[in-house]
Parts: structure tokens; C-alpha cells; sequence
């Protein structure tokens, strides 16, 4: 593993990241989010992160070393949506009724928080990569 | 005579640059359920180094000797976590930012003593 190998590894969490900030958004939005039919509604979506492993064979020490992160897939929450009494809502049942998403606001404001802070590392991982092989390369001058 | 000019300087700066990228894997799976995080045992690697290491005897022309180049796998170890986590990451964002910083640091100084030692041998070209 070399000091290049940093800005994939480092990348490939900017990128889980922003896919993890993607879907806060998209549960944040639709927070409020109600329909007649709980299949319909909306529900919490949050991505399965897993480590990339390098199999190539040339890796720091021939062992499987990990080399980054990678989303796995999008998961959505199986909690069931919460039943409203709401008869003038248009998207209603027969009985009155409409269920509203399972987004969890607290919850997804801590991912927010949580993201935003792994984020700003690895960009702060990439930057002292980049000044470490500036330096390197100026090396004896 | 120019054998090992830089002494174990070389050395460390490859292994520095190594632990680097095992504190950056470290740092993008912090969020990674059940990753566990690794570190390079600096000492332990500096300590098979500085010896050579203990030769296979070669008593017939077909004997192949051991060639053990490169870190072996041992010194890339697993972390012990000061707290456990519930998805079983073992990943504590602060520790790996203090290592970060601190091999940081390790690499540059390695890097200067190399800077160093060229400036001297120029000099020492240069006669002035």
C-alpha cells in the first residue's frame, strides 16, 4: 500500500458518505410523507456500508487488507408507519385513515451530524496525503 | 560506500507511508458495521530490521533459500477498542486521528533527516 493509495481509500469513503447524506435528504423530505395505503408510504431508506478488500494479491502484506468502503445497498426501515385519523386528507381510506412515514427525524439529524464529521476527515486525509507526497517529491531540493 | 546512505531512514519512510494508508482504511470504514480497525507495530517491525534475520542453511546446490523481504503479515494487527460498539466496529475516531497526526509527524522527520543527508553529500560533491 502506498501514500496514492490513500486518495482511493480516502475517496471511496467521500463517496459512501455522500450516498449517506443522499438518503438523510431524501427521508428528511419526505418526513411528512402520508398515504391511504401502508404499502404506499414512504419508508426510512439507510445504505449498508461494507469494506472493500484488496484481493490483487499485492497488497501491504499479502493478506487481505482492506482498502476502502463501498455501499452495499440501500435497506429500508421495516418499522410500520404510524396510522393517522385524518377524514379531510384526500389520500384517506374508506375509514379515515392515512399512514404517515416512519422517518425518524432525531434519528436521521444524528446520521446527518455523524456523516458530516467522517466526511470532513477523510478530506482532511486526502489533504495531509497530498502534502506529504509533495513533500516527497521535492525531496532534496 | 553508497551502499545505505540514508540508514534506516528509507526504511521508515516507506513504513510510515504504509501505516498512513492503514490509518486512512481505518478512518473511511468508521462507519463500517463489524470492521475492525488495524495499525502496523512500528517497534516490532523496526526490531526485525536492524537484525538480519535467521538464514536457512544451504548444504546442497538445490536447497532454495528463504528470502523473507517486506513486512510479514504479523505486524498488521487488530486494534483493541477502549469501548465496545454495538455493530461491532472498532473503529474510535479519536485514537486513529492522534495516530494520523503522530505518523504524520514521524514521516516528515524521517523525511528531513533524508533531505538532510543529501544536502551533506552535494555539499560534500560540490567542495564549497
Amino acid at each position: 500500500m502506498s501514500l496514492f493509495n490513500v486518495f482511493n481509500t480516502a475517496g471511496s469513503a467521500l463517496n459512501a458518505q455522500t450516498i449517506r447524506l443522499n438518503t438523510t435528504a431524501s427521508n428528511l423530505a419526505n418526513a411528512e410523507s402520508v398515504d391511504g395505503d401502508p404499502a404506499k408510504v414512504y419508508r426510512a431508506r439507510h445504505p449498508v456500508f461494507q469494506t472493500l478488500m484488496d484481493t490483487s494479491g499485492d497488497s501491504f502484506d499479502q493478506e487481505d487488507a482492506g482498502v476502502g468502503v463501498r455501499v452495499l445497498g440501500v435497506v429500508e426501515s421495516k418499522t410500520p408507519p404510524l396510522m393517522r385519523y385524518q377524514p379531510d386528507n384526500p389520500t384517506a381510506n374508506k375509514d379515515g385513515y392515512v399512514y404517515s412515514s416512519n422517518v425518524n427525524s432525531i434519528e436521521e439529524m444524528t446520521n446527518m451530524i455523524s456523516a458530516n464529521r467522517s466526511f470532513a476527515t477523510n478530506v482532511e486525509c486526502i489533504n495531509t496525503a497530498r502534502d506529504l507526497l509533495l513533500k516527497t517529491i521535492s525531496m532534496g531540493h | 560506500m553508497f551502499d545505505n546512505i540514508f540508514g534506516i531512514h528509507e526504511q521508515a519512510l516507506m513504513l510510515h507511508g504504509q501505516r498512513l494508508g492503514v490509518l486512512a482504511t481505518n478512518m473511511a470504514n468508521s462507519d463500517t458495521p463489524n470492521y475492525k480497525a488495524r495499525d502496523i507495530d512500528f517497534s516490532a517491525v523496526l526490531s526485525h530490521t536492524d537484525e538480519a534475520p535467521l538464514a536457512l542453511a544451504v548444504t546442497k546446490a538445490a536447497h532454495i533459500t528463504f528470502n523473507d523481504n517486506g513486512a510479514p503479515a504479523s505486524d498488521l494487527k487488530y486494534r483493541n477498542p477502549y469501548q465496545a460498539s454495538l455493530d461491532g466496529n472498532t473503529v474510535e475516531m479519536p485514537v486513529e486521528q492522534a495516530a494520523f497526526s503522530e505518523n504524520n509527524v514521524r514521516y516528515q522527520a524521517s523525511l528531513n533527516f533524508i533531505n538532510m543527508r543529501i544536502a551533506e553529500l552535494t555539499l560534500a560533491i560540490n567542495g564549497q
